[in-house]
């Protein structure tokens, strides 16, 4: 289990060389996706103008202050509060987003499913778990809202952040195939039998 | 008593932003429960990080979750409180707009159909409120939970029929809680309803998912059943965040109803580890702010 520092973006050799339980720290550049910003780019066919290739996304709608312009906040929004939601609901759109976009790393909480992984082994991608709902550590790692995209669907607009010591987090499915949340999930289930019978239910 | 309303905006308004900053004390104690029992690493790693959290959150003044929610206000009316119904409503609606506009909060309320969303955290019936009567006389009280989306999509009903038994409600607890793994954000607190219609059912559910730590379920039978599955749950090893561990819920809460002869219904509700709450209590000598 080793810890690896990344200054983004990262290369595909970069990523294949990240197993399940390494950690990992990111520097500089991290875009924030979520539901509708992906519906929109998906579904709907819409184009962003920001360049994800060999970047991190993380699966956010921030809470925000508009501000006026300035060289602090290029953007115009200020952070109040930047944490992650659960990645299962845009689990359709992990392909799409490698494929057509190059994005290599998906920063959420929860895990993603099969087709996510097989994507990530296709095509060189990992999943990176972030702890949910501990979004006050989270937003110290942010340092500025660069720029934004797709702003009318706001919170769920396509965000570029300047990150500072972003994490640790756990590299938790790999490109090899390795998912922590499988082995998790199947330890699980094997336990059921026994809490069922614990509780006088026989299978 | 009479109920003055520009008082009550305020504090819907102030219950909401402190809510999202500040973890009740009986989720803070479970979290040192919790903390000085597990015993597997990425547990121990991740429940330290979230505790460190909280610390963060309160030292910055800042949101615990990014996630501000659905908003709920729950309200109990005393007996010899004066309030007109709709204008408190209006006033809590206000409050609501108010703290996310003021502050400002992510608005994560949005129109079922259109996904429009109006940046106010209100819409078509939302936020929920709940009226409610009690026993107390000059007294008004307000609970304020922002339920977040990633435990709320872990909700889910059976219509059980009466040769399940107990044994199916059991079983579907596990199962659900099985499926929700790490999405719901662990360690949960797993509401469950028993009995009832459809409805009151998954009301019983969100009831026990947003009930204090510590507390025990006035009927006997529910209480039973909260003990079973509280041990249950914990030895699956879903653990904090879905990544192993002994961690899964703090604990299982039970809230039960009469059911019709041919009923069974289970209802779970499931709150994240970010189970926050904030209430205020009026009464003739002033408002009381506390969870």
């Amino acid at each position: 289990m080793a810890d690896h520092e990344f200054t983004m973006p990262v290369t595909e050799d970069d990523i294949r060389k990240l197993k399940i339980g390494d950690h990992v720290v990111l520097q500089d550049t991290l875009f924030g996706i979520r539901d509708a910003t992906q519906i929109h780019m998906f579904d709907k066919g819409r184009e962003t103008r920001l360049d994800l290739d060999g970047h991190a996304v993380i699966h956010t709608a921030p809470n925000v202050k508009k501000v006026p312009v300035s060289n602090s906040c290029p953007a115009g929004y200020q952070s109040i509060c930047i944490g992650t939601t659960t990645s299962a609901r845009m689990e359709r759109f992990t392909r799409p987003l490698m494929e057509r976009n190059g994005v290599r790393m998906i920063i959420g909480k929860g895990g993603l499913g099969e087709n996510s992984a097989q994507a990530f082994q296709d095509l060189g991608g990992v999943y990176l778990a972030i702890i949910g709902g501990t979004a006050a550590l989270e937003t110290t790692w942010i340092k500025q809202i660069v720029d934004v995209d797709m702003d009318d669907l706001n919170p769920e607009s396509l965000w570029h952040f300047r990150i500072k010591d972003f994490g640790p987090l756990l590299v938790a499915m790999d490109a090899h195939g390795g998912s922590l949340y499988d082995a998790v999930r199947t330890g699980a289930q094997n336990k059921r039998a026994a809490a069922l019978a614990h509780m006088g239910i026989e299978g | 008593m009479k109920i003055d309303l520009d008082a009550i905006e305020e504090t819907a308004k102030l219950l909401y932003i402190r809510a999202l900053k500040v973890l009740p004390d009986d989720i803070k104690e479970g979290f040192q429960r919790l903390d000085a029992s597990e015993t597997d690493a990425t547990g121990q790693s991740i429940l330290a990080t979230m505790i460190q959290n909280i610390t963060v959150a309160e030292d910055t003044d800042n949101l615990l979750c990014q996630d501000t929610g659905i908003p709920i206000y729950n309200i109990t009316i005393g007996r010899s409180v004066e309030v007109d119904g709709i204008d408190l409503k209006t006033a809590i609606r206000k409050g609501c707009t108010r703290a996310t506009q003021e502050y400002p909060l992510r608005s994560s309320v949005v129109h079922p159909v259109t996904r429009e969303n109006e940046h106010t955290s209100c819409g078509r019936r939302v936020p929920v409120i709940n009226v409610d009567f009690s026993e107390a006389d000059e007294e008004l009280v307000i609970e304020m939970i922002p339920k977040g989306s990633g435990s709320e999509n872990g909700s889910f009903l059976k219509m059980c029929i009466p040769a399940d038994g107990v044994a199916g409600v059991k079983t579907f607890v596990i199962d659900k809680v099985l499926e929700a793994g790490g999405k719901v954000c662990p360690p949960t607190i797993v509401g469950v309803g028993v009995g009832g219609t459809a409805d009151l059912c998954t009301k019983l559910a969100k009831i026990a998912a947003t009930r204090r730590l510590g507390s025990v379920c006035d009927d006997a039978e529910g209480a039973k059943l909260e003990a079973e599955l509280s041990g249950a749950v914990n030895s699956l090893g879903i653990g904090p965040q879905g990544l192993g561990g002994d961690s899964t819920s703090f604990a299982v809460h039970v809230e039960t109803a009469a059911t019709h002869i041919t009923m069974n219904p289970v209802a779970v509700n499931i709150q994240c580890h970010s189970a926050r709450r904030a209430r205020a209590t009026f009464t003739p000598s002033g408002i009381e702010i506390g969870v």
